[in-house]
């Protein structure tokens, strides 16, 4: 069992954002999305994760995200190990990462700012001038500012990515996990929604992007891993 | 750890918006611009603010689809009315059978042949028994005239040749009312002495009377509880289907780290805000229902020289019915949500 994954184990380090250790997920009726992947991320560092359909990447997102459990091997995020997760602890574990989506999965009935707010109202630790404040500068951030009164059904479908991103940013999580941001987007748009995402990599965010633009990755020059068949197969900047 | 890894890597350019803010101690912590955790006031505050917007928004959610919140808000009015009415009606029963209640005496219809002086002699021997508060001589001459008055059938009267009636003596107990077996015990006593034919206590019907009214009782807490249950059940029904139309939304919020209590909390408002406005409607419809018979019902009080005014739920009858609907409210939504809320899990 000589896979490329299993020489990185070596690389195991207490720093890391998020660190597998030998991790496998087999659903049940089978199906093994993930074998034996060890692979770790450092704090602020950018990376992509591509692959073909089916490949793993939504599984390997959603291991981090805690949606989906390990089969095998040890996930370890933000220097927690998820194998003790409590249910408890769950939606104070998830409030650590941002989450962007494809289809950005916006609430349609309210507001852009209420749904930037979400990640804040949620909590009972934000009064709500902080909420305004906050939210205001994420949206600024996205360059979003002057619709927050509008509906996301107003919005183009670049611009609701963007309140997406926002919300996934707005209580500034460390980490940020991304499935196909740019799925439905034109190439212009791609690159400004992947230029937001090196802003908020300088200041110190931790990206997981899953992407399968690969003319767009290229051009990027960040750390790129790769997924065939649930094997990690590539690890390296794209080029 | 990551958050050492942070400092490790030192003061990387900082960004005010954007730049995650770490705490030594917990991640479940926020922290103002400072990296303070905001104090318990303005923790308990913005809480405060928090279960306000939400009991505004659940409000805002059931008059977003009016008619269907209507009709739910109806169906629990009518099934709470129902027991709430019935309450009401024995309320009223048991208000004027109290007027009654003071008024128990005993008839004695005394043997016809009797003349004045005996009958004069009949009445100070009892008078003069201690048990015995009062007695009333009512000739039969007297009854033929009453009896004529109140029955209507005076010309079937006048064809008898002679008066059919005994004359009556009424005697009014001076034992306490809640004595039931000192006052039988009097009776059976009066029924022994010889110039009496008949010795009839008018408890008997009231008893009777009070019989029917603690079944009438039971049947409005049986119906009651049934009924309650109905509203449980509406309640669950509706908020289970909105729970299902907004599925996304809760996957959402469980996304982004909310918790279960969050994510109940306006379904319980919902809940209640049903309930509540069922038990308005529950009112309404009792008191618009003795608005209705109240004519009837005053016309039967004079023909009975009665002044008796139905009376309606009062302060206390009234919150209590909206407390029992607003907590009925609140019962059946989470009874739901904590059954349903564990299957939508985000995929």
């Amino acid at each position: 069992m000589l896979y490329i994954n299993s020489v990185r184990q070596e690389h195991r380090n207490e720093e890391d954002m998020i660190q597998f250790t030998n991790v496998s997920k087999r659903y049940p009726g089978g199906f093994e999305a993930l074998k034996n992947i060890s692979v770790s991320l450092q704090p602020s560092e950018m990376v992509f994760l591509t692959g073909h359909s089916g490949a793993g990447k939504s599984t390997l997102l959603k291991l981090i995200a805690y949606i989906e459990k390990a089969s095998n091997g040890q996930v370890v995020v933000n220097g927690k190990n998820l194998a003790r997760m409590k249910r408890r602890g769950i939606p104070f574990y998830r409030r650590n990462i941002g989450f962007v989506f494809q289809n950005h999965r916006l609430l349609m009935d309210r507001t852009v700012f209420d749904n930037v707010a979400l990640p804040l109202v949620i909590t009972s630790d934000y009064p709500q001038k902080e909420i305004g404040r906050r939210v205001r500068a994420a949206l600024d951030k996205v360059g979003l500012l002057a619709k927050e009164k509008k509906y996301p059904i107003m919005l183009s479908s670049g611009e609701q990515q963007r309140v997406g991103i926002a919300r996934a940013v707005v209580n500034k999580p460390p980490l940020l996990l991304a499935d196909e941001p740019t799925g439905n987007l034109d190439p212009e748009l791609s690159r400004e929604i992947m230029l937001l995402f090196e802003q908020f990599s300088q200041v110190g965010v931790t990206l997981l992007i899953a992407s399968h633009d690969l003319a767009l990755i290229r051009r990027l020059q960040h750390r790129m891993l790769t997924l065939s068949k649930g094997y990690l197969v590539g690890d390296g900047v794209a080029n | 750890m990551a958050r050492r890894a942070m400092s490790k890597h030192g003061p990387v350019r900082r960004n005010r918006q954007l730049n995650p803010q770490r705490s030594d101690k917990s991640d479940r912590r926020s922290h103002d611009k400072a990296g303070r955790r905001p104090s318990v006031i303005v923790r308990f505050g913005a809480y405060f603010t928090r279960h306000l917007q939400m009991m505004l928004y659940s409000l805002g959610k059931i008059s977003a689809t009016p008619f269907s919140s209507i009709m739910t808000i109806s169906v629990i009015g009518i099934a709470l009315a129902l027991p709430a009415g019935l309450y009401v009606v024995l309320d009223n029963l048991q208000g004027i059978s109290s007027q009654w209640q003071t008024t128990a005496q005993v008839s004695l219809f005394l043997k016809k042949e009797l003349d004045r002086g005996e009958t004069e002699r009949l009445i100070e021997q009892l008078r003069s028994k201690p048990e015995i508060s009062d007695v009333t001589y009512i000739s039969p001459d007297e009854a033929l005239a009453e009896f004529r008055r109140i029955s209507g059938f005076g010309d079937a009267l006048n064809t008898l040749d002679h008066n059919p009636l005994p004359p009556v003596l009424v005697v009014h107990p001076a034992i306490g009312q809640g004595n039931a077996a000192a006052v039988s015990r009097l009776v059976d006593e009066l029924r022994t002495l010889p110039a009496v034919d008949i010795a009839e206590l008018d408890m008997g019907w009231i008893k009777r009377f009070f019989a029917i009214m603690a079944i009438g009782k039971r049947i409005v807490f049986v119906l009651g509880a049934l009924l309650a249950l109905a509203v449980l059940l509406i309640i669950g029904n509706t908020i289970r289907l909105g729970l299902q139309n907004r599925r996304d939304e809760i996957e959402i919020m469980k996304l982004i780290g909310a918790t279960d209590a969050f994510i109940r909390r306006p379904f319980l408002y919902s809940g209640i805000w049903y309930g509540f406005f069922g038990g308005i409607v529950g009112w309404l419809i009792v008191h618009g229902s003795l608005w209705i018979v109240r004519a009837p019902v005053s016309q039967l009080a004079i023909l009975y020289e009665s002044q008796y005014v139905l009376s309606g739920m009062n302060m206390a009858s009234s919150l209590a019915l909206l407390a029992i609907s607003s907590l009925l409210g609140l019962f059946g939504s989470r009874f739901t949500v904590g059954r349903h809320l564990k299957e939508v899990e985000p995929v």
